[in-house]
Formats: C-alpha cells, sequence, structure tokens
C-alpha cells in the first residue's frame, strides 16, 4: 500500500525522547492496542490453555493434557458429524452464493434503465435480520402446508420435506442464505462496473464473440473481488450458527443433521447442563486451525488466478 | 480519486462496440426483452418471501398458510396482540440502546486508530498494522468463551454492556476501510494546519472527520446493522427477558411465549416489528450503504 500521503515527521526536539507524532501516533491507535491485548491476544492464548483443561466455571482449571482433543477426535460421535456437516454446507453454499451474486450482477450491469430498482429489490434480503430470515423460510419451507410445497404439489412435482428430512436440512439453510446474496452482488456489480470498456472494444475488434470476451476480459479483471467474496463466503459458511439453532429450535435438527460444528462449541460451552468450556475450546481450536489451513491454501492458490492490476504494470 | 467516495453508478456509460453495432435503438430495446423477462422474474423471486411475510402477518391466523396473497380480512390485531403477549417495546429499546451506543463508540475509535495508522509516523506503525489485518481474519469463535469469562468475571453478564463495549476500541474491519480514505486526503491540507499550530488530535477533529464524512455513515450504517441482527452474542450474555434484545427475543418467542405451540401469525407479525426499522435504515440511508458495499468488495 501506498504511503505516499504519510505525514512528514516534524523534527524532534533534542531536549525530548519522542517526537511529538510519535506520542501522537501511540495515542491515537491505544485505543485499539489496548482491546487487542484485552479481547483479542488475552483470549486467543487463553482459549488455547483452557482447550488444555477441564474447566466449568466454578472449580478451577484442571490440567488434563490432549485428553479434550483425544476424546473429541477418537470417542465424540457429534463432534465428527458436525464437522462433516458443516463441509457439506460450505461445499453447497459457496459456490451457489458466489454464482447466484455474480450471475445476477451481470444481468444487473447490462440493464440501461429501472437500475436502482432491481439493485434494491435483489438487495433488500439481505437487510432482513437472521432471526426473522430463519422464520420467514421455515414457515415458506413448512413440509405440509408451506406455500412453496403448495406451489411444487400444483405442479406435480416432488415436494421434499424441506425441515423435516435429513437430507433436506442443509439445502433448506443452502436457500435461506443464498437469498440473502445483496453484499456479494453490489461487489461484482462495482466491479463489473469498474472494468475499462476500450478492452471490450479490443476483444470484439479482435474476433471475440460474448462469452470469450466474459471468460478473457470480465472474469481476470473481477477476479479480485470474486477472490474476496469466496473468502468470506468460505469463513462465514464454517462459522454457520445463527440459521440451525433457530431454524431448528435450538437443536441440530432431525437426526442432527444440522448441527454445526459452532452449534455444538455453544452447546457444550452454554448449554444447560454442560459448561465444559475447556471441552469447548478444543473445539474452537480445530475449528480455527480448520479455517487458517483453508485460508492460507486460497491465499496460496490466489496468484494462480487473481488478477491484479499492478501486475500488468 | 476525485471525491472522497466515488459512485460506481453515476459515472457515464460508454456503449461498447457490441452495443453500438446493433442498429436502430428500437431494435436494441427489442433485443432487451429476454434481459428484462429475466430480472423482473429474478427479482420477483427475490422480492416476493418479504412481501408474502409481510402480507400474511396481517392474514386472520387461520389464513397462515393459505396461497392467496391477500389477506381476506386486514388483522392488525396480530401486532397488537403480539405486542400484548411478549415485552416488544422492552426488546426494541435495548436493541436500539445497543445499536447505538455501539455505532458511536465504533466510529470515533476506528477513525481516530485509522488516522493514527494513515497520517502519522511512529515506530512499530507497519507491524501493528499487520496485526490489526490478522485480528480481522481470527474467526470469533476462537476468543469467545475467555470473551465470556472476562465479563462474567466483571459482573456483566445478563446486562447490555458485553453486547457493545468492545467497539470502544475499535474495529479491525473498519480501521482497515478507514485508514484507505484517509490516506486519499492531501497533505498540504495538514501541513498548513500544522504551520497555524495546529495539534495532530485537532487535525483529526477539524480537518479529517469532516472530510471522510460518506465514510463514517458507511461505518456507522453497517454497524447498525451488526448490531441490530447480532444473535449470538445477547444468546450468550442475556437470560432475563426484560433485557432481551429483538434477536434473542424472536428466537426465543416460540419457546417462552408460546406453550400451546406455534402461533404463526403472531411470530410473522413480531419478524416483521423487527425488520422494520432495518429498512427504514436502508432506504435513507440507501446510497450510503450501496458504496460502502461496493468499495468493500474493492479495496477490501
Amino acid at each position: 500500500m501506498a504511503d505516499v500521503t504519510l505525514a512528514k515527521s516534524t523534527p524532534a526536539p533534542r531536549t525530548r525522547r519522542f517526537s511529538e507524532e510519535t506520542v501522537a501516533g501511540w495515542l491515537t491507535i491505544s485505543p485499539w492496542f489496548i482491546g487487542f491485548i484485552i479481547f483479542t491476544a488475552g483470549p486467543f492464548l487463553a482459549s488455547l490453555y483452557f482447550s488444555f483443561t477441564k474447566y466449568d466455571v466454578i472449580n478451577p482449571p484442571e490440567w488434563v493434557g490432549l485428553d479434550n482433543y483425544n476424546r473429541l477426535l477418537t470417542r465424540d460421535r457429534l463432534f465428527p458429524l458436525s464437522l462433516r456437516n458443516t463441509f457439506i454446507y460450505a461445499l453447497m453454499y459457496v459456490p451457489l452464493h458466489v454464482i447466484t451474486a455474480l450471475g445476477v450482477a451481470i444481468l444487473l450491469e447490462k440493464a440501461r434503465t429501472l437500475k436502482g430498482f432491481f439493485r434494491t429489490a435483489f438487495y433488500l434480503p439481505a437487510i432482513t435480520p437472521a432471526v426473522a430470515t430463519a422464520y420467514l423460510w421455515v414457515w415458506i419451507l413448512n413440509p405440509n402446508d408451506g406455500v412453496v410445497n403448495q406451489a411444487l404439489r400444483a405442479l406435480h412435482l416432488p415436494a421434499p420435506a424441506w425441515t423435516v428430512d435429513p437430507f433436506w436440512t442443509k439445502p433448506t439453510i443452502v436457500i435461506s442464505q443464498i437469498w440473502m446474496m445483496g453484499a456479494a452482488m453490489i461487489m461484482f456489480l462495482a466491479a463489473l462496473q469498474g472494468v475499462p470498456r476500450d478492452l471490450y472494444e479490443a476483444a470484439t475488434l479482435d474476433g471475440a464473440g460474448p462469452w470469450e470476451r466474459f471468460r478473457s476480459v470480465t472474469l481476470p479483471l473481477i477476479s479480485g473481488v470474486t477472490f474476496f467474496v469466496t473468502t468470506i463466503s468460505i469463513i462465514s459458511s464454517l462459522n454457520v450458527f445463527t440459521q440451525g439453532y433457530v431454524m431448528f429450535d435450538k437443536d441440530g435438527g432431525p437426526e442432527n443433521s444440522a448441527l454445526f460444528v459452532v452449534m455444538y462449541l455453544f452447546k457444550r460451552a452454554f448449554g444447560s447442563g454442560y459448561f465444559q468450556m475447556g471441552y469447548a475450546s478444543a473445539i474452537a481450536w480445530i475449528l480455527f486451525l480448520i479455517i487458517l489451513v483453508v485460508t492460507f491454501v486460497q491465499f496460496k492458490f490466489a496468484d494462480r488466478w487473481v488478477y491484479y492490476e499492478h501486475q500488468a504494470k | 480519486m476525485s471525491t472522497i467516495v466515488q459512485s460506481p453508478y453515476d459515472q457515464p456509460r460508454l456503449r461498447t462496440a457490441a452495443q453500438s453495432e446493433q442498429g436502430p435503438k428500437w431494435i436494441r430495446r427489442l433485443g432487451d426483452f429476454p434481459l428484462y423477462l429475466a430480472l423482473f422474474g429474478l427479482s420477483a423471486l427475490f422480492c416476493l418471501p418479504f412481501v408474502w411475510l409481510v402480507l400474511t402477518s396481517l392474514k386472520p391466523p387461520a389464513e397462515v398458510f393459505s396461497n392467496n396473497l391477500f389477506p381476506s380480512t386486514w388483522t392488525w390485531s396480530n401486532y397488537s396482540d403480539v405486542v400484548d403477549q411478549a415485552p416488544i417495546g422492552r426488546w426494541m429499546l435495548n436493541t436500539f440502546i445497543v445499536a447505538i451506543l455501539g455505532v458511536t463508540a465504533v466510529v470515533f475509535s476506528s477513525s481516530l486508530v485509522a488516522y493514527g495508522f494513515a497520517r502519522l509516523r511512529f515506530p512499530g506503525r507497519k507491524q501493528l498494522f499487520a496485526l490489526v489485518i490478522a485480528t480481522y481474519l481470527l474467526p470469533g469463535s476462537v476468543t469467545l468463551i475467555p470473551t465470556f469469562l472476562i465479563w462474567n468475571k466483571l459482573g456483566a453478564v445478563n446486562t447490555l454492556w458485553p453486547l457493545w463495549a468492545g467497539n470502544l476500541f475499535g474495529s479491525a474491519f473498519y480501521i482497515f476501510m478507514l485508514r484507505q480514505f484517509l490516506l486519499t486526503i492531501p497533505q498540504d491540507l495538514v501541513d498548513s494546519a500544522r504551520l497555524d499550530g495546529a495539534s495532530f488530535f485537532r487535525i483529526y477533529w477539524n480537518i479529517m472527520l469532516p472530510l471522510i464524512r460518506p465514510a463514517l455513515v458507511a461505518v456507522a450504517i453497517f454497524e447498525f446493522n451488526a448490531k441490530w441482527n447480532d444473535f449470538m452474542t445477547p444468546l450468550i450474555y442475556l437470560n432475563n427477558p426484560d433485557r432481551y434484545t429483538l434477536a434473542l427475543g424472536l428466537a426465543n418467542f416460540k419457546s417462552d411465549f408460546q406453550e400451546l405451540g406455534t402461533q404463526w401469525s403472531l411470530l410473522l407479525a413480531a419478524s416483521v416489528i423487527f425488520t422494520i426499522p432495518m429498512v427504514i435504515v436502508f432506504f435513507v440511508f440507501q446510497r450510503y450503504f450501496m458504496e460502502g458495499v461496493a468499495h468493500t468488495g474493492i479495496k477490501g
């Protein structure tokens, strides 16, 4: 990042140890730094420590070594299931989210009139609060009386038992989340509008058809935003919580098919009768390591497909 | 950038070669027909659940699952019933308290920190800023439990403090975003203010803050939305129905207030009450909202 506009440091008077600017700099960032120590670095290390202990908040933590991890990975039946559920959910959600948002953005970018109207229409679901969205879709997708299944039956199509059949619970959540793709769509739209028109002209003169223009001009030039949207989609899907929790009455849904990692963590830490802070911290750390690896791989492969403007110069 | 926030939507659009090839205007219009058909169809699909929710919240309870779009009788009593059954007013007040305190705290703290990182030179600046970025990528679940233990020690469980006070220390994402804006402000303004004897804090307050106002509004709206929406934090910290926020109250509505089975019409009316303030904020600040989101993708 360019630092060209940074203030030139004022020469420090020899009598003082630090220049006025240095002191001002430290003072301005001090709120963040204090918060970082108290609410990020401290808790980060503390949760690592707790993950090696047995801790119920009332009695002091008791060191158990790798017991929590051992139990989670070999004897706990629900944890591997919650991991599996989370991965399946992410595999459905991430591509669908990115493709839907990009598809709608491409259509919108082509529109010459009523653009603002459509933009609002597609964005509106994204501001609906998560808890309201959960109820809304449980009601719409109600297996017996829901509007969607009434319509499907009228068309003589199979009507899935969305919220009851373990196979369909994850798709139910995916649908409710894809409905809220507005933010990603706006980001894609801005990126599409930033593609220089003359590149399309040049490609057309070279005989490129619409598909080739899209593949070799549009996609590379918006790849920075695609990368960003994909990254936040992955992280948010691995942390999925509210939808599952509210849609399935604070539980994992039929046959625990909607029990996700963060829901399981929450249950072990705060669920009535549990308060297993050590065990829950171990869950948090396994999830953290998974997210770390996934993000690392994503960034590692980024230079293969993400185009940054400064590379061209 | 010439202005602080440049809207990607306001730029005059140049016609591409492909478009100008297509001949007279009316033929182009005709060629747009499939595009508009798709746009109308898809946007209806996205809006219908929303419209359906509002209309059904006004239907008599027996019609909750009927497939008529409009209610046979407009049943406003669903709304008065829901307010009678649950302390919705109290929950809304709590949510507003959390959102307003949280927004105010995060706007000032994040902009001050961003100013330090963008415009002041001090030892450790680069390394500390790298830490800011790292914390942005850190998932909240890994700090969740110790953070709860801190608030528990402070006796703040079942108060509204844990829901907003973290904002006093800035937020990594907003610090990053505001720093991008602050970097674009010309140095001449700072230099002349320094010659006039202005302190660094005065420059932040009198020069920087007014110049990045659109970005501050975007941050305020994002944070308002985040606090309005937040479900997990109140779920962890609040257990007294009088202290609930709307998100938690609504989530517990079925178990706390509907022992006799789900009364969907009331639940839907409550969902509408919960959503409306956000819709109002959205329409009032739509421009800032859209620009902020678009900017997040491009600069993020």
